[in-house]
């Protein structure tokens, strides 16, 4: 392996840098903004990519190579690490996918709606990549301040009377969850004298029955923080609001900040709380496997009965959540490894759907009539009558490209499969691992009414989501006839995404070998321990 | 010290959920900072709470660490407050923008009908 020895600081370093840069051109200069974001955006796309193959060995070995990385070269357990291990990196690899359209998108005439939107752009990427990439609790909670910050700016770009309102809530919210995990980053380290995540686990057997409800507390404090980023219900109230109001390429962006709750919750809750803790092996689990289930309900509910596709994108982006935390749950009683598989895989494939969907919302609702004049209503109230202009100047530059309709029945078409889990595209794939994971969890231990339940609701949010969606696509895109003006700028980043969607279906072996070997190392925890605790740093020799 | 900390602990936060609950936009962004305040005594407590140790060691050799105050959660401590000043004044910016946006100040952006 003869990657350079500081590729894994990259992910924070390119956004940074990039987002720093901008600050220093004038706000009229956005061409050249938006080129130095999308050079920082592929960049972090291949640097992802090297990291997907570091940290997965060869593939036919398929090892666990778990690397640090040493800020300020500390010796690990002491000093601020960060940490490259498969799950770590395929969120990376994630990240960057999603960026990289969502940035495109904005290009053909959002990232001119307010201000430094490119640069809170690049700083928000940084965040999500830390927090990422970290291997401690407390640089955990400073990469979520820096993406949590950079997401109230992109939530108001644009302004107006509905994002203003909906950021007011979103900011409140994230403010009191911010201090949830402040309480219970400081009563760990209080108990336990140790920040550092692999530490942490070490330590969790081998408590004392003072300590355990103490550190037992201080976790639950830590999960409302990121449950309320996952959005689980009854913490997720805000977020069909929230993600409604947004522009459309910030939705897009804005489905990535609900994984990385989720990503926190996998990784902490089976390193420290996994079958090797001892007394406290599952702790939280009922929580999660029963609050997932909940989320998914209510997001499905919310699905039924939205009346627009942004809204009702942001109710799928709950069911999707709760999907993964209901797994998780289940993953921390039973170990369920190949479970746990098939969820990474529909995490991935369906917020690369989701975002699609948070993008098709605004080219399909500019037609007229139907629904979509509900939507223009809407529009009017969001304040983006400026838009209308924008639309002319826009059309103008970008010429629309023929067959919109066509194209994007045929784009929203293949959202809807994945996030319904219909075949062939890998939503199917992801439901399909989840389901016969859990059915072959009941027929070898019967009895297990939380895996039945998950059967029925998984089958169930698919059902409620075709339906709503599908009526949804009848009235707006077949109810009239007029082709809506199309740039290729907005069509492109649409067709990214689900190109990668069709690639992920098309290489799906590779693909699920990956994760496979994610979701062993997972459920077991010394590999990530080991990893953190003996493996050589990456970084210049100390000797 | 104990118990004057852990009361003032205490009052500051539940006055600041009292406030948070609050209807108005001026008593939540009061009722977040007090809960800060709150969460800022409680990371500075969780160092133990010792008198006149210096929270820096002396380099080199064996040092007693009973006789200094543990530097981290005072690290800890500035990180936090640096990062709740700069959200609070973020959140005092959109809290006038819904003001001039709305015309009232509540929560929802508009009164509750009667």
């Amino acid at each position: 392996m003869t990657l350079p020895v500081h590729m894994l600081v990259m992910p924070i370093l390119v956004p940074l840098l990039a987002g720093a840069i901008m600050l220093m051109y004038d706000e009229r200069r956005r061409q050249l903004k938006l080129s130095i974001g999308l050079v920082s955006c592929l960049l972090q796309l291949g640097v992802a990519m090297a990291l997907i193959d570091r940290a997965g060995g060869s593939a036919v070995e398929g090892r666990n190579i778990v690397t640090l990385y040493l800020l300020g070269d500390w010796p690990s357990p002491y000093g601020i690490v960060l940490v490259l291990d498969r799950l770590s990196a395929v969120m990376l690899l994630l990240t960057a996918l999603v960026a990289l359209p969502a940035l495109l998108y904005a290009g053909a005439g959002w990232h001119r709606n307010g201000q430094h939107f490119s640069p809170l752009f690049q700083f928000l990427l940084m965040g999500v990549n830390g927090a990422f990439l970290t291997g401690d609790l407390f640089n955990l909670f400073v990469f979520f301040e820096v993406m949590l910050a950079a997401s109230y700016g992109l939530l108001l770009h644009g302004t107006g009377r509905v994002r203003v309102g909906a950021g007011l809530h979103y900011i409140a919210v994230n403010l009191l969850a911010a201090m949830l995990f402040l309480l219970g980053v400081s009563l760990i380290y209080g108990t336990t004298g140790t920040l550092n995540m692999a530490d942490l686990a070490t330590r969790i057997p081998r408590l004392t029955d003072a300590e355990r409800p103490m550190v037992h507390a201080a976790a639950a404090l830590l999960a409302g923080a990121f449950l309320i980023k996952a959005a689980m219900w009854p913490l997720c109230f805000w977020l069909p609001n929230a993600y409604g109001a947004a522009s459309p390429p910030v939705a897009a962006v804005f489905s990535l900040l609900t994984k990385v709750g989720v990503y926190v919750v996998i990784r902490l809750g089976l390193l420290l709380f996994g079958a090797q803790a001892g007394l406290s092996a599952g702790f939280g689990s009922n929580v999660l496997a029963a609050g997932g289930m909940a989320t998914m309900v209510f997001g499905a509910i919310g699905v039924l009965q939205a009346q627009d596709l942004g809204r009702m994108t942001g109710n799928l982006v709950l069911v999707s959540s709760g999907t993964l935390l209901t797994v998780v749950g289940l993953a921390l009683i039973y170990d369920d490894a190949p479970m746990l598989t098939a969820a990474l895989y529909y995490m991935i494939a369906s917020t690369l759907a989701l975002a699609a969907l948070f993008l098709l919302a605004e080219p399909i609702g500019r037609k007229e009539g139907g629904i979509a004049g509900l939507l223009a209503i809407t529009a009017e109230a969001f304040g983006l009558d400026a838009e209308d202009d924008l639309d002319e100047e826009r059309a103008e530059q970008n010429r629309p490209i023929p067959g919109a309709t066509a194209l994007l029945g045929l784009a929203f078409l293949s959202c809807v499969l994945v996030v319904a889990g219909l075949p062939p595209l890998a939503g199917f794939l992801g439901k399909f691992g989840m389901l016969s994971g859990a059915i072959e969890r009941v027929t070898v231990l019967p009895g297990l009414w939380g895996h039945w339940a998950f059967v029925v609701l998984l089958i169930v949010t698919g059902f409620c989501a075709l339906v709503a969606l599908s009526r949804w696509g009848i009235q707006s895109l077949w109810a009239n006839t007029d082709e809506p003006p199309l740039p290729v700028l907005e069509i492109l980043p649409i067709l990214m995404l689900i190109g990668t969607v069709a690639l992920l279906t098309i290489e799906a072996e590779p693909a699920l070998r990956y994760l496979d070997r994610t979701a062993d190392a997972l459920t077991r925890n010394q590999v990530y321990i080991g990893g953190v605790m003996t493996a050589p740093p990456v970084g210049p020799d100390p000797s | 010290m104990e118990l004057i900390l852990s009361l003032g602990i205490g009052v500051l936060v539940a006055s600041g959920v009292w406030l948070t609950l609050r209807p108005r936009t001026f008593q939540v962004i009061v009722g977040l900072a007090l809960l800060s305040y709150g969460v800022n005594l409680f990371i500075f407590a969780m160092g133990r709470l010792v008198t006149g140790a210096a929270p820096i060691m002396p380099k080199g050799g064996f040092v007693n660490p009973e006789a200094y105050a543990d530097p981290v959660p005072q690290a800890l401590v500035l990180t936090a407050i640096v990062i709740s000043f700069a959200t609070t004044a973020l959140f005092l910016v959109v809290i006038m923008a819904s003001r001039g946006l709305t015309g009232t100040d509540h929560v929802d952006g508009k009164e509750r009908s009667p």
